[in-house]
């Protein structure tokens, strides 16, 4: 098991409560997509996993380690464990291409040559060979998420967590990044993707976790219709 | 700490000095101006000071003898005088020097005292220092419990109220300097967090992808100690130029005695560009926190 949820909620300082009493595992490898209306509590779902966000009750475990009870000075390695992308790509405007990718790498430590070998890796992945001097402003919505994507892969995590990362794009292009996302879960990385895009989720026959007002309404597995 | 993030840390808070240009000129202004101001009150405060030890100093007692002591009798009383505990010295003063005193004093070279008075009309005399200016009223009492003194005087009356200014010129003084680093602070903290603020995104990206506190404090804080150093040395430049051309022109301006020990001002200069710097770093550890806690 790589995540698990037990009895989760998450009530905001403003009284919100958006996750409510949630119980959720997800395996080593597995694809999962989070879908619900808006202010269903997806991304409050995932930012529990890197802590951004701790739980008002409940336990959350990470490859059988607490994230609720763990110190401060824990969360980094927490967080290097985790490969985040974002819907606005969070790309620093003044990088290259290159720069932003090793960037994360350079937060947390690695040897130049270590940088210099596993950007150019990522950045093949991606398919973003000959971009690497390229700065954000200079390219297409597709093209910076797929820097982001390289950027969430640099660090070799085991989870890759992705927040609605087509909300910005068109449907081919969005139709491109799940290909990425699919190629980086079949190499073995875990992967959990919340979206609106319910043709991408019906076309792509994974585990699909539908939550409504904070709790689970349906868990669908893998090959199933869901919706 | 690995030699390669050191460099690393250089360069990254060399690149956000240019970078953020007009904040970091900002900054340094706001440094500068608060040293400007801090160290004007330290030379205030230090030449306050300088001018109260020398009033203080002047003060000491001076015990007249009766007339009709014979030699050993003085001698006697010279070794009483030097047994009272806080006496720091006994000066005797003969009538004949006395006059003499006086004479240079008032009588100049216009007429001669001794003719005009006819006889001298001063007695011998005791001028006892304290260890402790503040100690003379106390001691003063005991002189005039000895045998063969006659009078006593120091300045009773305007002695104690000297006192009780310079007491208050000091706290007040440091009082208005504490205030003054405190102002500081807060208005350098002030300005450091705009540029902060600037990198707000960076910062909550580097939180997220797992970096940890000190490695994102340490550029930000080597920017603040440069930063700080910076408006320190402008500040220090300004005013080591101001008062030495006040020094050079104090004997037409002043008739206090301003403070031109080398070893104290460059002490002060020295501790005001580590002030600057301390402001810096101090300024960013305030200012930074809120943003680390992602
Ligand atoms: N930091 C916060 N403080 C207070 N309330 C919050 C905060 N973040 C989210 N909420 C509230 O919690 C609920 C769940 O929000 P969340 O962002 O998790 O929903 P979501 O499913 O991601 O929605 P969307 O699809 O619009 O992104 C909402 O009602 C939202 O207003
Ligand atoms: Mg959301």
């Amino acid at each position: 098991m790589l995540v698990q949820f037990y009895n989760v909620s998450k009530i905001y300082p403003n009284g919100v409560k958006a996750l409510d009493d949630i119980s959720l595992k997800i395996d080593r490898g597995e694809f999962l997509f989070l879908m619900g209306p808006s202010g269903a509590g997806k991304s409050t779902l995932v930012k529990m996993l890197f802590r951004e966000e701790l739980p008002t009750r409940g336990q959350i475990f990470l490859a059988s380690r607490s994230i609720v009870r763990m110190k401060r000075g824990e969360v980094p390695r927490l967080r290097r464990n985790i490969g985040i992308v974002f819907q606005d790509f969070k790309l620093l405007e003044n990088k290259t291409v290159y720069e932003n990718i090793a960037f994360a790498m350079e937060v947390v430590n690695a040897s130049s040559k270590e940088i210099k070998e596993r950007v150019t890796e990522v950045i093949n992945m991606v398919g973003l060979k000959g971009k690497e001097k390229s700065f954000p402003g200079e390219l297409s919505g597709g093209e910076q998420q797929r820097v982001g994507i390289a950027r969430a892969l640099a660090n070799r995590p085991l989870l890759l967590i992705a927040d609605e990362p087509t909300g910005n794009l068109d449907i081919d292009t969005s139709n491109e990044i799940m290909e990425l996302l699919f190629n980086i879960n079949r190499t073995g990385t875990t992967v959990i993707m919340a979206t609106h895009a319910r043709e991408l989720v019906k076309s792509a026959g994974k585990r699909v976790l539908m939550l409504e007002q904070g709790k689970i309404v349906a868990d669908t597995p893998p090959g199933e219709i869901a919706l | 700490m690995r030699p390669g993030s050191i460099i690393y840390f250089l360069r990254e808070a060399f690149k956000s000095l240019s970078r953020n240009r007009l904040l970091s000129i900002a900054t340094i202004s706001t440094v500068a101006i608060s040293i400007l101001i801090l160290g004007f009150a330290v030379l205030l405060t230090i030449n306050a000071g300088a001018l109260m030890n020398y009033l203080e100093s002047d003060v000491e007692i001076v015990a007249f003898l009766d007339n009709d002591l014979t030699k050993s009798q003085i001698t006697d009383i010279k070794q009483d005088l030097t047994a009272i505990t806080g006496v720091k010295s006994v000066n005797f003063v003969s009538r004949e020097r006395a006059l003499a005193k006086l004479q240079e004093k008032y009588g100049g070279n216009e007429y001669n005292l001794k003719e005009t008075l006819g006889k001298n009309p001063l007695p011998n005399s005791y001028e006892i220092k304290a260890e402790d200016p503040h100690n003379v009223p106390q001691i003063a009492v005991q002189v005039k419990k000895i045998d063969g003194i006659y009078k006593v005087n120091y300045g009773q009356g305007v002695v104690e109220r000297l006192f009780k200014v310079t007491r208050w010129v000091r706290v007040v003084s440091m009082v208005f300097i504490v205030l003054l680093v405190f102002a500081a602070v807060f208005l350098i903290a002030t300005t450091i967090r705009l540029a902060i603020f600037a990198r707000r995104k960076e910062i909550y990206l580097m939180k997220l992808i797992g970096s940890t506190d000190w490695f994102i404090r340490w550029p930000f804080f080597i920017e603040g100690i440069f930063m700080g150093a910076a408006g320190g040395l402008i500040a220090i430049l300004i005013l080591a130029a101001g008062y030495g051309s006040l020094i050079s022109h104090m004997d037409a301006l002043f008739f206090l005695p301003l403070v031109t020990n080398p070893g104290i001002l460059s002490n002060v200069y020295i501790s005001l560009l580590v002030c600057g710097a301390v402001l810096g770093v101090l300024g960013t550890w305030i200012s930074l926190n809120k943003f680390l806690d992602v």
